[in-house]
């Protein structure tokens, strides 16, 4: 066991903290959120430039990382500046599924997500489907796909989108879900800013034609692919908003010390004080689940699961004490939009509702347990 | 970064797990899981096999006789330990005492206190707390006058634990009154069978009697007792403290109380399926084992770092207020499954009279279990003494 960084991920720490601290301050970021697409082409270029996108890569890809402590270390760092360009949906999800299951043909398109000229995003849940991955009601017949999907993260700012529709089961069956590589062009979607920052769409697929050159793999067997693209985006998320609850602490922190109210700092009073050690103690044990997370990524898939899910249960349960204690203790001033504290605190919220929230999650490690 | 086992710590792992296979006593094992208090003998027992391995002293440098086990290794004889039911070390000597004496204490006490710590000669315990004395300890007032080559001590020391098998205290005492309180303080090493000390046991709300007070009356201490200098006290007991913190999460003990509260879930029927299928049940079981991992590998990670020179003050501080709240989670749902047979106040039957225990065997202990480990949010600077120290560090002077 070893718990240090490598200097290669210690550099690329580095990097992407000085980066962002420099050109994604609250002003860049408060305009960003109000845009119409919701992100920054500048940005995302730059990242690429960075080598952000390659970093969540391995090498035969092109890339020079994509292990779960480059997945860890990357968006941590995201999450701290409270970044909201699509990076995991468009290399981790649809990056990863087409590393996974592209023909040649179609794994050539990483090399332009890799330089930053190509955007994806997969469009997989439904209205019914919740956080139930196996759950597709949008069927595929006939080179024809029809059903609905909902809340496509990045789907709006998308070059291609992956869309699984069932080819065979019932709704809720492992088997028989497919996935198809389309042009975002050709999709009628209606799209959405999301709270806590980013731009979703629902689809609507009303016999959209596909052909052949658009699947995805083989027919049917996309389900234990997107599991392992789930369990790396919930890794990601989960150190995401290990960054924001750093972000959101150290606010905290820095406002005790300064705002006086009855003569002195309000963090000398021992109500706040006892909060913010929680608060604390609660960093910590987020820190040691996405270690956990992380470490065990590329372990076996019941090892893999377990300690996924648990690190989801636990930041779900940590992100809500620890945003919902930085507003209270901020007071007044946190309620305003403006104030950086106010996008962190939705973003690191908002997480519990992608891939599964902390009761799905601890469902999930029940199930696990007894195996 | 890796969450993997080295060749050298997987072979370890299995020399442990022989190790607990081949020379644990079975009796032992059998009494430690279903939670009954090992008498003195067995706790030397267990000592003394340990030590013929060369693996009680886990944490001393080799220089002493220890072990000097990395962060990993003690993880993995915790893990193997609890697997084992295995009993645990008793911390008074070994982690408490022996790291003071280590690096305050002169070679002549080095020489002639840590080889009877290895031994079992000398039983220690510790005389810190006193009745108006706990969570400020500086405040403590047992006094200690130096008359020629002796001291004088007079005071009253409290809760000290398993002080009724100890020949030997280490005790705080108040050598100077007239400076800061924490400037005033001296560690002394004191014989348990000096006239003018007295031993009173105090019975537990869970009907153990595992901690006592000390009385001292005109005690006479050679002065060859003070460890370091007069009125440095203080900060030897904070060093202390440090060390004591190595295992302060009590990770051993809450993945061996969580594998019980498994098993008599599994035992236990509600509506007719096993407990552990409630689904309100294993919701709780499993949001305990999840904070357990990651608490179980922030203690990894904590310790690695001090272990490489890093100050574990502030992090030792977090270990000990979320591994007493697991802890006692555990012990909580301990309780519950065992439904109406929590119920029978059943010290004695514990101890190991050979009256059978009321209802299942595993219920016996639980409620005992439950109320004893209040005292983790207590001891050891209460967990309101934890988060001040936490927040004071973090938030620094304030003006």
């Amino acid at each position: 066991m070893n718990f240090e960084l490598t200097e290669e991920r210690q550099m690329l720490q580095d990097t992407l903290r000085r980066f962002l601290a420099d050109k994604y301050d609250v002003p860049t970021r408060n305009a960003i959120l109000d845009s119409d697409s919701g992100m920054s082409a500048e940005i995302w270029a730059q990242l690429a430039e960075l080598g952000i996108q390659g970093a969540l890569f391995d090498e035969e890809l092109g890339g020079f990382g994509g292990a779960g402590f480059d997945i860890a270390v990357v968006f941590e760092e995201l999450g701290r500046a409270g970044v909201v360009e699509p990076v995991s949906e468009t290399c981790l999800l649809g990056g990863g599924l087409i590393a996974a299951l592209g023909t040649e043909a179609q794994k050539g398109l990483l090399e332009s997500v890799i330089d930053g000229s190509t955007k994806i995003a997969l469009a997989h849940s439904e209205p019914r489907s919740r956080y139930d991955l196996s759950r597709v009601e949008t069927q595929y017949e006939d080179g024809k796909i029809t059903g609905h999907k909902s809340m496509a993260m990045g789907a709006p700012n998308a070059d291609f989108v992956i869309i699984s529709a069932r080819e065979s089961g019932g709704n809720d069956d492992q088997n028989g879900i497919s996935l198809f590589l389309v042009p975002a062009s050709d999709l009628d979607m209606r799209t959405t800013p999301v709270m806590g920052g980013g731009v979703a769409a629902d689809i609507y697929l009303d016999g959209l034609s596909v052909d052949d050159t658009m699947r995805l793999g083989s027919k049917g067997v996309a389900f234990p692919h997107l599991e392992t693209v789930y369990a790396k985006a919930i890794t990601a998320i989960c150190a995401q908003t290990l960054g924001g609850m750093e972000t959101a602490t150290k606010l905290t922190i820095d406002y005790l010390q300064t705002r006086k109210q009855f003569g002195k700092p309000i963090g000398t009073f021992q109500a706040l004080q006892h909060r913010l050690s929680d608060m604390l103690i609660e960093l910590e044990q987020v820190r040691s689940a996405v270690i956990g997370a992380a470490g065990y990524l590329d372990a076996d898939t019941y090892l893999r699961d377990r300690y996924v899910s648990a690190a989801k249960n636990l930041v779900g349960r940590a992100a809500r004490l620890i945003a919902e204690e930085a507003i209270q203790m901020h007071g007044g001033i946190a309620m305003t939009q403006e104030y950086e504290l106010a996008h962190i605190a939705k973003r690191v919220v908002m997480a519990d509702h992608m891939f599964g929230d902390t009761d799905h999650h601890l469902e999930r490690f029940i199930a696990l347990s007894s195996v | 970064m890796d969450l993997n086992y080295t060749d050298e710590e997987s072979a370890f792992q299995i020399e442990v797990r022989n190790f607990l296979a081949e020379k644990l006593p079975k009796q032992m094992s059998e009494k430690v899981r279903l939670g009954g208090d090992l008498t003195k003998a067995e706790m030397d027992e267990w000592h003394s096999i340990l030590n013929d391995k060369g693996w009680l002293a886990q944490n001393w440098p080799k220089a002493f006789g220890g072990a000097e086990w990395d962060a990993v290794q003690r993880h993995i004889y915790e893990e193997e330990a609890a697997l084992a039911n295995a009993p645990r070390i008793i911390p008074f000597g070994l982690s408490m005492l022996a790291p003071v004496l280590q690096k305050f204490g002169s070679q002549e006490q080095c020489d002639h206190w840590l080889p009877r710590i290895l031994s079992g000669e000398d039983w220690w315990c510790q005389g810190y707390s006193e009745p108006g004395a706990g969570s400020d300890l500086a405040s403590l007032k047992t006094r200690a006058v130096r008359e020629g080559d002796h001291y004088i001590v007079n005071g009253q020391k409290t809760w000290t634990t398993l002080g009724q098998h100890a020949n030997m205290i280490f005790c705080l005492v108040r050598t100077d009154v007239d400076v800061k309180q924490q400037e005033g303080i001296s560690f002394l090493l004191i014989d348990m069978n000096t006239p003018g000390i007295e031993v009173r046991p105090i019975v537990l709300l869970d009907g153990g009697a595992e901690v006592n007070e000390v009385w001292f009356t005109d005690v006479k201490v050679p002065v060859a007792n003070l460890v370091g200098e007069e009125n440095m006290g203080w900060t030897y007991a904070k060093y202390l403290l440090t060390h004591e913190r190595t295992n302060i999460a009590g990770v051993g003990f809450s993945n061996a109380g969580l594998q019980a509260v498994k098993r008599i879930a599994k035992s236990e029927l509600s509506a007719g399926k096993p407990l552990i299928e409630n689904p309100h049940f294993a919701g709780r079981i499993a949001q305990v084992e999840i904070d357990l991992m990651a608490m179980s590998l922030s203690n990894l990670r904590i310790v690695s770092q001090a272990a490489k020179g890093g100050a574990p003050g502030l992090e030792a501080s977090m270990l000990k207020v979320k591994g007493s709240i697991i802890r006692q989670e555990i012990n909580d749902l301990a309780r519950r499954a065992v439904g109406p047979y929590a119920l029978p106040f059943a010290s004695e039957a514990i101890e190991g009279a050979n009256e059978a225990p009321f209802g299942p065997e595993y219920a016996a202990p639980v409620a005992a279990e439950y109320f004893n480990n209040r005292k983790l949010s207590i001891f050891g600077g209460s967990n309101e003494v934890q988060r001040q120290i936490i927040a004071k560090t973090t938030l620094g002077a304030m003006r």
